[in-house]
C-alpha cells in the first residue's frame, strides 16, 4: 500500500475510490486487516473466551451512561444525593440510565473476574503473554479505583463511610501515611472537596487511563496472537498461505460468535435492570438510600460485593497496618503469576492434579472470602476468614514448588475441535 | 408433584397470612411481613390519603412531585387538589413541609426524617412492624415506646386509629444462669377508631405508598422489561442462526 498518488488510477466504484483516498492518508484498511479480517485466532474457543469482548461492551455501556449521568448529576455535598433522585424521577429515562450504570458496574466485575479466571486456567499469562497479563492486571487495579471513586458520588451513608474507611487505610503507610490521606481527601475529613475531586477523577482521568490500557491490552494480544483452551500456539503450524492451520479469521467468525454472546449478556443485563435493579441489596445497597451523615456511623460498614474478598483479608489480622499490607499483597501477587508458575504446559487440560487442586482451592477461597467480607467481624466468621486467607496466599507462595514438580500430560500438536 | 407443589403453596400462603407477631432471632427486632402489593392502585391511593393526613405534618417527601403522584395513581388534578393538597402548594410542587428543622429537632430530639426513600433504605417489613408496635411507656415524654426502634423520638401518631396497647415482657432464662427480658405479647388498653384488621390494612396501604414513592418507576419498568426481553430473544435467535451459517465451513 505504498503506491504514490500518480500510480493510482481512478477506476472502480465510488466507494472503492473513497476507501483508497482514506488509505493513502490513514491506515484504515491496513488496521482492519491486521486486527479483524486477517487476524487469526484458534477455532476451539469455548464460552470462557467471550468475556474479553463482554468487558469491552460493558466499558462502552459505562462510558455512554456515565456521560448522560454527568449531564444531570451535581458533584457537591449539598446537591449530589438530590441530583441522583432527580435523575431517577424527573429526567426522561434517567432511571434507566442510572440502573444501567449501577448494574454495569457490578456486571463489569463479574465479567472481568471470569475473564481473569480463564487466563489462570489456560495459562494465558505465560510466555510470551506476560506483558499482556500485566496490562490486564493494571486494568483490573484501575477498574477497582474507578469503582471506588464512583461509589462516593451518590453521597449516601455507605458512600461516605465506605470512602472514610478505605481512604484512612492509606494512613497505615509509615511516615507519609497521614499526609497522604489528607492529600487524597483534600481536607481534614471526607467532605465536599473530596467529592468534587473524586468526581473529576471518576469522570475524566481514570476513564482515560482505562481506555488507553484497554487499547494497549488488545495491541499486546494481537502482537502475540490469542491462545486457546488447549494452550498450544497455533502459529507453529501454518499452511502454505501463511495462515495457521487451526486459525479462523476474527471477522467474520468470532465477531458473529461474539454477537450471540453479547445478546445473551444483554438478556441477563436487562433482566436485572428491569426486574431486580437492587439485586437483593447487593448492586444497590439499602444504606445508600440515606443521605450521608457525618455524625451517624452505620451499624455495619461493608464495601460493595466485588471488593469484599480483599476487605475480608484486610480484617483477617488485628493490626491495621499489616492487614492493609496483606490486602495489597493479595492483588500484587497476581502480577507475578507468569514467574511464580514454573510449569511449561499452559492449559489446565494437560496439567497435573496438583495445579488443578491449587487453582480450585484458590477460586473457592476467593468466593468464600467474598462472602465473609460481607459479614460482621465476629466468630465464627473471623476464624474462617483467617483460614481462607492462608489458603489464598498459599496458592501463590507455594506455586514455584508445586508447579515445578507437576506431572503433566502430553500436549497435542493441533487444537481439539469438534464441529457440532 | 402437583399435590406437593399445591401443598407447599398453601403452607406459604398460611405463613404469610399469620397475624401473630413473630420474634426475630435477635431480641428487640420484631419484624412482620408487610405483604403489600405495589401494583394495587387502590391501596396506593388510600396510602397517599393516609400519608397526607397523618404523616405530612412532620415528614416531608421532598423528592415526590404532586402531579407525578396524581398521574401514576390515576387521580385527576381536581381530585388531587381537593383531597391531597391542603395549603398553598401547586401540583408541580414537591411534598415539602413548613416545619423548621431546627424547631423540630428541639421538640422531638431529632428532625423527623424525609420519607421519600425510607422504604428503600429500611424495607417495607421494618416500616410495617414499626407502625404496629408502639406501646404505652409512661417513663417517656411522648408516653410511648416502640419495639422496633427502641426509645423512638416519634409519638404514636396513629393512636386514635389503633387505640393504645401495653407490651408484656417476660424473663427468659438461659443455661448459663443469665436471663433476658423478651417481648411476650401486646395487651390492648383502649380501642381505636379502626378494628385491628382495619388498622393493619391502613398501615399496609401506607407502607405500600412509601414503597411506591421510593421508586415511582417500579410501576412501569417490569412491563417495559418484558418487551425488551422479547426483542432480545428474537434478535438472539437470528444472531445464532447467522453464527451457524458463517461457521458452516469450519471443520
Amino acid at each position: 500500500m505504498s503506491a504514490t498518488r500518480s500510480d493510482i488510477v481512478a477506476t472502480g466504484s465510488k466507494l472503492s475510490q473513497f476507501v483508497d483516498w482514506i488509505d493513502a492518508r490513514f491506515p484504515m484498511t491496513k488496521m482492519l486487516k491486521e486486527h479483524a479480517t486477517e487476524y487469526y485466532a484458534a477455532k476451539n474457543f469455548n464460552v470462557l473466551y467471550v468475556f474479553g469482548v463482554l468487558a469491552m461492551v460493558v466499558l462502552v455501556i459505562q462510558l455512554v451512561t456515565g456521560i448522560f449521568l454527568t449531564m444531570s448529576y451535581k458533584p457537591s455535598a449539598d446537591d449530589a444525593f438530590a441530583s441522583v433522585e432527580y435523575i431517577m424521577r424527573d429526567v426522561e429515562w434517567g432511571w434507566l440510565i442510572r440502573y444501567m450504570h449501577s448494574t454495569g458496574a457490578s456486571a463489569f466485575f463479574i465479567v472481568v473476574y471470569i475473564h481473569m479466571f480463564r487466563g489462570m486456567m489456560y495459562g494465558s499469562y505465560k510466555k510470551p503473554r506476560e506483558l499482556l497479563w500485566i496490562i490486564g492486571m493494571l486494568i483490573y487495579v484501575t477498574l477497582m479505583v474507578e469503582g471506588f471513586l464512583g461509589y462516593l458520588l451518590p453521597w449516601g451513608q455507605m458512600s461516605y463511610w465506605g470512602a472514610q474507611v478505605i481512604v484512612s487505610l492509606f494512613g497505615a503507610i509509615p511516615g507519609v501515611g497521614e499526609t497522604l490521606v489528607e492529600w487524597i481527601r483534600g481536607d481534614y475529613f471526607i467532605s465536599d472537596i473530596t467529592l468534587n475531586r473524586f468526581f473529576a477523577l471518576h469522570v475524566a482521568a481514570v476513564p482515560l487511563a482505562l481506555i488507553m490500557l484497554v487499547v494497549m491490552h488488545i495491541l499486546a494480544l494481537h502482537e502475540t496472537g490469542s491462545l486457546n483452551p488447549d494452550g498450544i500456539e497455533i502459529k507453529e503450524h501454518k499452511g502454505s498461505d501463511g495462515i495457521p492451520l487451526d486459525g479462523i479469521a476474527f471477522h467474520p467468525y468470532l465477531t458473529a460468535k461474539d454477537l450471540v454472546a453479547i445478546v445473551i449478556f444483554f438478556i441477563a443485563f436487562s433482566a436485572v435492570i428491569f426486574f431486580a435493579p437492587e439485586m437483593g441489596g447487593y448492586f444497590l445497597e439499602p444504606a445508600n438510600f440515606e443521605p450521608a451523615n457525618q455524625l451517624k456511623t452505620p451499624e455495619h460498614i461493608a464495601p460493595i460485593w466485588y471488593y469484599t474478598p480483599f476487605y475480608a483479608i484486610l480484617r483477617a489480622v488485628p493490626s491495621k497496618g499489616f492487614g492493609a499490607f496483606l490486602m495489597a499483597m493479595a492483588i500484587v501477587l497476581l502480577f507475578f503469576l507468569p514467574w511464580l508458575d514454573r510449569c511449561k504446559v499452559k492449559s489446565i487440560r494437560y496439567r497435573g492434579w496438583t495445579y488443578k487442586l491449587a487453582l480450585t482451592t484458590f477460586a473457592v477461597s476467593f468466593l468464600v472470602l467474598g462472602y465473609l467480607g460481607l459479614q460482621p467481624a465476629v466468630e465464627p466468621y473471623k476464624t474462617f476468614t483467617q483460614i481462607f486467607t492462608v489458603l489464598y496466599f498459599s496458592f501463590f507462595i507455594f506455586m514455584p514448588i508445586y508447579t515445578r514438580l507437576e506431572k503433566t500430560k502430553p500436549v497435542p500438536e493441533r487444537v481439539t475441535y469438534h464441529h457440532e | 408433584m402437583t399435590l406437593r407443589l399445591g401443598g407447599v403453596c398453601v403452607l406459604i400462603a398460611m405463613l404469610m397470612i399469620r397475624p401473630a407477631v413473630v420474634l426475630a432471632s435477635e431480641g428487640g427486632a420484631i419484624i412482620q411481613a408487610a405483604n403489600n402489593d405495589v401494583g394495587n392502585i387502590g391501596s396506593l391511593q388510600r396510602g397517599a390519603r393516609n400519608y397526607v393526613n397523618y404523616c405530612l405534618g412532620c415528614h416531608s417527601a421532598k423528592y415526590v412531585r404532586y402531579n407525578r403522584l396524581a398521574a401514576d395513581l390515576g387521580i385527576s388534578e381536581d381530585q388531587l387538589i381537593n383531597n391531597l393538597m391542603f395549603v398553598t402548594e401547586k401540583p408541580h410542587d414537591t411534598m415539602r413541609i413548613a416545619m423548621p428543622p431546627a424547631d423540630a429537632a428541639r421538640w422531638f430530639g431529632q428532625t423527623p426524617p424525609d420519607l421519600s426513600l425510607i422504604a428503600r433504605s429500611r424495607g417495607t417489613d421494618f416500616l410495617f412492624s414499626f407502625l404496629n408496635t408502639f406501646y404505652i411507656d409512661e417513663s417517656r415524654s411522648t408516653g410511648v415506646n416502640n419495639l422496633v426502634v427502641e426509645s423512638v423520638a416519634m409519638p404514636h401518631v396513629l393512636w386514635e386509629l389503633q387505640g393504645m396497647q401495653r407490651a408484656v415482657f417476660s424473663e427468659q432464662a438461659h443455661e448459663d444462669g443469665t436471663s433476658k427480658i423478651v417481648f411476650k405479647e401486646f395487651e390492648p388498653v383502649t380501642e381505636g377508631l379502626l378494628s385491628p384488621d382495619e388498622y393493619q390494612q391502613f398501615v399496609r396501604d401506607l407502607v405500600n405508598f412509601l414503597e411506591y414513592i421510593g421508586e415511582p418507576i417500579q410501576l412501569k419498568r417490569r412491563q417495559l422489561g418484558i418487551w425488551v426481553l422479547i426483542y432480545l430473544v428474537v434478535f438472539g435467535i437470528f444472531a445464532y442462526a447467522l453464527k451457524n451459517e458463517i461457521w458452516k465451513d469450519i471443520k
